[in-house]
């Protein structure tokens, strides 16, 4: 496939890149895992392939050959050839098929899987790009007009096609992971007993509104100044994806994918791992309502969200089936 | 270890193995994936042997779930994988308990030595002005002269307490009093091998970035390369020693 208009900032994503964090090299991966592996799922891939992550406004493909697609995550108003295409269904797409992505409807990032993948040399162990270490991915940077991805698939589509241009398949990934609740929720970090129970309420009782400044790296939160007891400055430590950081001026940063290894501010919270990709489809000026919980339940929604997403992929394997 | 032409000249093993009792920890949660071993909020170098010692312990110990191990000055994280963990576990047991006795087990084998990776690399730094926009700042500052400044940097032998900020960024330290320089109010654009100072740590800047470390010299050295089977040049654990050389042997190097 080939990008023909070139997105924002659109990166070859997977699941991350462990192991090198010691080394200062970030993980970088999607920045919601859920979208992006109901998107493998949907085209039976493994769930840990590496997929496109879109932002608004997206790339302009090309389709160089017959493919299978999903698309999930944001809903950016997708089409084909000028006719509308749904999220969260398969989608086999013939030669010349142009996909293209119109407005930002809801969501922050969509997906795009393959069937088969890309062919694209692993950096580490890991697809996904890394932006500061121009590496992995597509030359380690945002997709360009005129980039060639090379798709891995061997399926033959033709047959699925009759001379049309595209199909949908006719069933959809149920993309809920039966957790609709508004909040985010949030596990206490080392530094959350140095405030002051002011400080605590108001994180507790408050919309925090994202700022312009929300991007792969993290979110910039624009509250009010939260005040913290004086305590001994820290020296650097590790972070993680969904640490939420307390900055000098009192504002928080809430870290995502693409974060620092480490970092020395106070870290007060962290967003639990299920909820990374309801966060990661945040945009700027929403509201964010956190909300405590504890390690227990945290582990028992993952856990849900995982199970979820294996169900779906074995159920379109077998729905897949006749395709193969 | 297979280091390649660029750096090879630069690097001497040397291990030495030392002893010391066990240190007291505690130990947090860092989110619902990841665990933290505190030794106590300090750039010391004892306890930033005993961060590495456990580091290389728990890289050989792996237990099922380990994702891996982020050494930092007086702390050692551990990434794990909860939902792997509690398919392994009875229906009540959470994935970082599991973790938390893993640890501790771990933990309560005494290190008989540690055994530091201290290999010594010489990294070479032009303290030309032209290059070094804080040079004349820090001069006037800390009132001393250049030759003192290259003198002071250039003669004591640094320790990589770790590695973080950007790929390939190591954290050395501790500088001479003389030369301690309070990080910039705002961070500014700092060129890729700018070599810093921020308190008493010094550290060089692998890619252009925004920073706010004071900058004295720049090296013409690769701190990372994507191409290298090790990216990085720098390792926690190193010993490191600038050695000074001129504006033509910079452009020349």
């Amino acid at each position: 496939m080939r990008i023909i208009k070139a997105g924002i900032q659109d990166t070859v994503q997977d699941l991350g890149r462990y192991g090198y964090q010691q080394a200062g090299i970030n993980p970088s991966g999607a920045m919601d895992r859920y979208a992006m592996q109901v998107a493998n799922a949907l085209v039976g891939n493994e769930l840990h392939e590496a997929v496109l992550e879109l932002h608004f406004p997206s790339s302009v493909i090309l389709f160089t050959r017959p493919l299978m697609i999903a698309i999930t995550g944001a809903d950016f108003s997708s089409s084909i050839n000028g006719e509308p295409v749904p999220l969260n269904q398969g989608i086999v797409v013939n030669k010349n098929d142009a996909l293209q992505f119109h407005r930002p409807v809801s969501g922050a990032r969509s997906y795009l899987a393959v069937q088969g993948g890309f062919q694209m040399n692993h950096w580490l162990e890991s697809q996904s790009t890394n932006l500061k270490a121009t590496a992995g991915g597509y030359e380690g940077r945002a997709l360009r007009k005129g980039d060639e991805l090379i798709c891995r698939t061997e399926g033959e589509y033709s047959k699925y096609l009759n001379g049309k241009n595209f199909r949908i398949l006719p069933w959809t990934a149920d993309h809920q992971s039966g957790d609709n609740s508004k909040e985010i929720l949030i596990l206490p970090g080392k530094e959350w007993d140095r405030l002051p129970a002011a400080s605590r309420e108001r994180f507790l009782g408050t919309p925090f509104l994202i700022t312009k400044l929300a991007d792969r790296m993290g979110f910039h939160l624009g509250n009010e100044p939260l005040d913290i007891l004086p305590g001994e400055e820290l020296v650097s430590s590790a972070v993680t994806f969904g640490t939420i950081q307390l900055l000098p001026d009192g504002k928080l940063i809430i870290l995502m994918a693409d974060h620092q290894t480490t970092g020395g501010y106070p870290c007060v919270a962290h967003v639990i791992t299920a909820h990374h990709s309801k966060l990661a489809q945040k945009r700027s000026a929403e509201a964010l309502h956190f909300k405590m919980t504890d390690l227990e339940t945290a582990e028992q929604l993952l856990q849900k969200q995982q199970q979820h997403i294996k169900q779906l992929q074995n159920a379109c394997l077998f729905k897949l089936q006749p395709y193969a | 270890m297979g280091y390649v032409r660029v750096t090879k000249k630069h690097i001497i093993f040397n291990n030495t193995p030392m002893t010391t009792p066990t240190l007291s920890y505690q130990l947090f949660p860092l989110g619902d994936s990841a665990l933290t071993l505190d030794w106590g909020n300090r750039i010391d170098e004892a306890i930033n042997l005993e961060v590495m010692a456990r580091y290389q312990q728990f890289r050989h110990q792996q237990f099922p779930g380990f994702i891996e191990a982020v050494p930092a000055y007086s702390s050692l994280t551990v990434y794990y994988d909860p939902v792997f963990i509690r398919k392994l576990l009875p229906a009540e047991g959470t994935a970082f308990n599991y973790v938390r006795e893993r640890i501790t087990e771990i933990m309560a084998v005494e290190l008989t030595y540690k055994e530091t990776n201290s290999r010594m690399v010489r990294i070479p730094v032009c303290y030309d002005a032209s290059l070094s926009p804080d040079l004349e700042h820090i001069l006037e500052e800390n009132k001393i002269t250049v030759e003192e400044l290259i003198s002071l940097h250039t003669g004591r032998i640094y320790r990589v307490y770790m590695m973080g900020f950007l790929p390939g960024f190591a954290y050395m330290g501790e500088v001479d009093e003389q030369l301690a320089m309070a990080r910039k109010l705002r961070p500014k654009s700092t060129k890729a091998g700018s070599v810093g100072i921020a308190g008493r740590q010094t550290g060089i800047y692998p890619f252009t970035s925004p920073g706010g470390w004071q900058i004295i010299g720049m090296t013409p050295i690769e701190l990372f390369n994507r191409n290298r089977k090790e990216p990085t040049l720098l390792q926690a654990g190193d010993r490191v020693q600038f050695y000074s050389i001129d504006k033509y042997e910079f452009a020349h190097y």
